[in-house]
């Protein structure tokens, strides 16, 4: 069974059809690219995906449970986690605490527990403790924990995001254009570290990109999406060398 | 007869909000911010007036133009000296600030005036509007209110659609860095909203006390906050919109005062504002802004 | 760990910098050293200090703007001195009274904010603002109308008038429209505000640094990342604010015990005194509850202070307080000062920079 199956999903704003006809179909593991123009759409499927946006029609079905139409925190206790393209830190919360909050769900106690600091609280505060540390050792932020998130540099703010997005259990990652503003340094490293989620953590992942190196290099396949709809879908050599893609980004 | 009197009234007391509202509007389309002083703004033009007529005997038009003149200057010194040293700041901050120019402004007039309440002389001396036998009659006062923020509310209007400094207006309300960058003297157009927003709470003022005839120096702090209420009705920003509001707040407030409480007319006021807002979160003609994600 | 300890260590101070003021003034009065105008503001400067540190849960935690505090102490003060009048006679082991009294006030207010915060919190930025501050007027216009009795028949409530309350012989008239409620009993006192200072600074202090408190920051900092890690938005905003309503709630049952007559004025429980703690808030640092404390005691202060200027007092307090907002935010300000410290100190600053 496949880990994420979209079919024919569509979303229009006031008569603009920002997504039609949108399918996609995600194995366990896999880790793949959902490409395309600026304007194609690509993020609004992601909105659409995680319930930030409610589909016109169509279905999403996540790990054999239907999501479609659910709210944005139950769709991420289904197991969807993101980042954003413009990246959305707590910025007045320190590095670990950005992950903790990731930790929530996974981690409860109550408001009054936590005001009256019940045993329940150090104990959880101390698995939380912990358990944050060990995601920001796999990303090399251990060193920053106690700084505030908006102080961190470019790169290591995105890895934050993904850190944060990882501590809420996903089966499912979706990461928004992370190579976005990166040199190509930053991007090689963030190649590896992407594998290496997708490893450690035997995550399913699907990325919007627009750097092609990072794209070819990482994906096993590829989506594209022109004008809202599906151009093109298949393994990632395939669909690079496919004359419409080719036409699509280029133009005539 | 008694129903077409009250809603008279409630058009006049709304029409006098709806100058307030539009001056509170302006100012926090363009600034985006509260401008908590407002309110005391009129209350300084009432007393110019009220100085002018009853000290000194000044012609009661020539006594509002002065006090237009006068609230014109302390609104835009207002700004350059308080408001325009935060731009850039958090809107609390110029919020606050806004408070400590309110409290200034009601400790001068304390100050100057004393606290004792000053009956104010009407300045509109035509004859009332007699109708249906004598029945029903409607003041001078209410008319002249009416009228007045009618013509101010076209006025504006066609002002800031039709002439350059009010397209620039509108400009530097969307966005400043744009604006800035199309040659637009952004400094003076917020100056020039200041000095327009507080010339209309002069006369304001002077509508407000010839038909509420008591001015202390808190007089203006309630129908400021009222009129606030008004322009986030009508959707802040908007000049029908601030009008509508305005009148609609002055219609239910006497409505209710006659008809259901006069302790409760203020809690029914705020209760239709909650209303409102629940079901139309940006007031009646307000827009829609959605975040992007 | 460092970093927690280091917020343990700030919290310590904090409740420190209480009881340490609190034996300074005991010390004081025992010493016959404090006027009697300052002992009697020694309860009042514990009702301010409570209800900024609970304004400061809404603004500087929650992140939203609230205009209505005073509305939710009126809500407690109210239902707090009901209850003491009514069982005055019947109960009268003074502290424990006072605790019932406590628990009312604050859950009265708990209760009115939660119903005022459902509809509220949908609402973003100067709008929420705007309606909290309608909802503050309600509350203390209805408090105002409200004439509530007590006979052998039980309680009788009108929002008219005395007369149509219809009492039996025997019945007594506890809220009297305007006039209020007069006959509290006098219950509090410095010490007793003092606890109450530390109990608030203990459950603020302690929620912010807890799991529902990281929830509802996560809010203040990016609504949409909140909700895609799964931060129930709507729950969190309400529970801050419900928090928040309860402790100024509580403040105003301490303001209410500690007079014998209680009528919602305007410059008591009107948005004049929500404005007033706001500015408390704003100016002793959003977000700092240490901080809030301080600009209460201060900006109270500071007009006993100023008495000598006679008249002239609230102006001045007026301008100190345009010219404090103009020299902590302007950003001319700010780099003068930064200029500045970099002149007298510039080992330090250089070190900032690095």
């Amino acid at each position: 069974m496949a880990m994420l199956e979209v079919k024919n999903l569509a979303i229009s704003f006031g008569g603009l059809r920002a997504v039609s006809g949108f399918e996609i179909t995600i194995e366990k593991g896999q880790l793949y690219g959902l490409i395309g123009p600026n304007g194609a759409g690509k993020t609004t499927a992601f909105n659409l995906l995680t319930g930030v946006y409610k589909p016109d029609e169509g279905s999403i079905v996540l790990d054999g449970v239907n999501i479609t139409g659910k709210r944005t925190i139950d769709i991420c206790k289904a197991g969807i986690a993101r980042t954003f393209q413009n990246i959305r830190l707590f910025s007045d919360m320190s590095v670990l605490d950005n992950v903790k909050v990731g930790l929530h769900n996974s981690n409860e106690y109550s408001t009054f527990t936590g005001i009256l600091r019940l045993p329940k609280y150090f104990k959880t505060e101390k698995a939380m403790n912990e358990e944050a540390m060990e995601l920001l050792k796999v990303f090399g932020l251990e060193e920053f924990a106690a700084y505030n998130a908006s102080n961190l540099p470019y790169g290591q703010q995105r890895k934050l995001e993904i850190a944060r997005a990882l501590a809420t259990k996903p089966k499912l990652l979706l990461l928004d254009e992370p190579a976005a503003g990166m040199n190509p340094n930053e991007t090689k490293e963030l190649m590896d570290t992407i594998k290496f989620v997708r490893d450690h953590f035997d995550m399913t992942i699907l990325l919007i990109e627009h750097d092609m190196k990072l794209v070819s290099g990482i994906c096993e396949k590829l989506t594209v999406l022109n004008f809202g709809e599906v151009l093109c879908q298949g393994d990632t050599s395939e669909v690079l060398n496919n004359p419409e893609v080719i036409k699509a980004y280029l133009g005539e | 007869m008694s129903f077409l009197s009250y809603l008279a009234n409630g058009i006049s007391l709304g029409s006098v909000y709806a100058l307030i509202a539009l001056g509170y509007s302006m100012v926090y389309g363009i600034a985006k911010m509260l401008n908590f002083a407002h309110g005391d703004v009129i209350m300084i033009g009432g007393y110019v007036v009220f100085v002018g007529v009853s000290n000194m005997g000044v012609h009661p038009l020539l006594a509002i133009l002065i006090s237009m003149v006068v609230c014109t200057i302390l609104g835009v010194t207002i700004e350059r000296v308080a408001y325009k040293p935060l731009r850039g700041a958090s809107p609390l901050a110029v919020l606050i600030t806004a408070i400590g120019v309110s409290y200034l402004l009601q400790n001068i007039a304390l100050l100057i005036f004393g606290s004792d309440t000053k009956a104010f002389t009407n300045v509109v001396t035509l004859p009332n509007l007699s109708l249906f036998d004598g029945k029903l009659v409607i003041s001078s006062v209410t008319i002249v209110t009416i009228v007045v923020s009618i013509v101010i509310m076209i006025g504006l209007t066609l002002f800031v659609n039709k002439t350059k400094a009010g397209r620039a207006m509108t400009a530097v309300s969307e966005d400043k860095g744009a604006a800035q960058l199309m040659g637009i003297n952004v400094n003076g157009t917020i100056a020039l909203t200041f000095a327009i927003g507080s010339s209309l709470a002069a006369v304001a003022g002077v509508l407000l006390c010839s038909a509420y005839p008591s001015l202390t120096p808190y007089t203006g702090s309630m129908p400021g906050i009222k009129a606030f209420v008004a322009a986030v009705f009508g959707g802040i920003g908007s000049i029908p919109g601030a009008f509508i509001g305005g009148i609609l707040l002055g219609v239910i407030e006497n409505l209710s005062k006659a008809y259901i409480s006069s302790q409760l007319s203020d809690a029914i006021v705020f209760s239709v504002l909650i209303i409102v807002l629940l079901v139309k979160p940006t007031g009646i003609l307000g827009k829609n802004i959605q975040e992007k994600v | 760990m460092k970093k927690l300890r280091k917020e343990t260590k700030n919290n310590l101070i904090t409740y420190g910098i209480v009881i340490l003021t609190y034996i300074i003034v005991q010390i004081l009065v025992a010493t016959g050293n404090m006027s009697s105008l300052m002992q009697g503001l020694l309860v009042p400067f514990c009702t301010y200090v409570i209800v900024a540190i609970s304004l400061n849960l809404t603004v500087g935690v929650l992140g939203e703007l609230s205009l209505g505090h005073a509305g939710f102490m009126c809500v407690g003060a109210f239902s707090s001195a009901l209850f003491s009048l009514a069982v005055k006679d019947s109960f009268t082991v003074a502290p424990l009274r006072f605790l019932c009294a406590i628990l009312i006030g604050a859950l009265s207010a708990a209760l009115i904010g939660f119903l005022v915060g459902i509809p509220v919190l949908r609402l973003r930025g100067d709008y929420l603002a705007i309606v909290t501050l309608a909802f503050g007027e309600i509350i203390k216009n209805i408090i105002n109308a409200i004439y509530l009795g007590i006979d052998g028949n039980g309680i009788h409530i009108s929002l008219k008038d005395a007369m149509s309350l219809g009492l039996s012989e025997d019945g007594r008239m506890l809220i009297k429209g305007a006039q209020g409620i007069t006959g509290t009993p006098h219950d509090s006192n410095f010490t007793i505000g003092v606890v109450l200072v530390l109990v608030t600074l203990f459950i603020v202090l302690n929620f912010m640094d807890s799991r529902s408190g990281r929830a509802v920051m996560s809010i203040r900092d990016n609504r949409i990342a909140a909700e895609s890690v799964g931060i129930d938005v709507t729950r969190y905003k309400l529970i801050a604010f419900t928090i928040s309503a309860a402790l100024a709630g509580v403040a105003g049952v301490l303001y209410a015990h500690n007079l014998s007559t209680l009528n919602a004025q305007p410059k008591n429980f009107g948005y004049n005194m929500s404005i007033l703690i706001l500015v408390f808030v704003v100016l002793g640092g959003i977000g700092s509850m240490r901080g809030s404390m301080i600009a209460a005691v201060l900006l109270t202060l500071l007009p006993e202070v100023l008495r000598f200027m006679a008249d002239y007092r609230m102006l001045i307090y007026a301008i100190v307080l345009i010219v404090m907002m103009l020299f902590n935010w302007s950003p001319d300000a700010i780099n003068m000062r930064k200029r500045l410290m970099a002149k007298i100190f510039p080992k330090k600053s250089q070190k900032e920079e690095a």
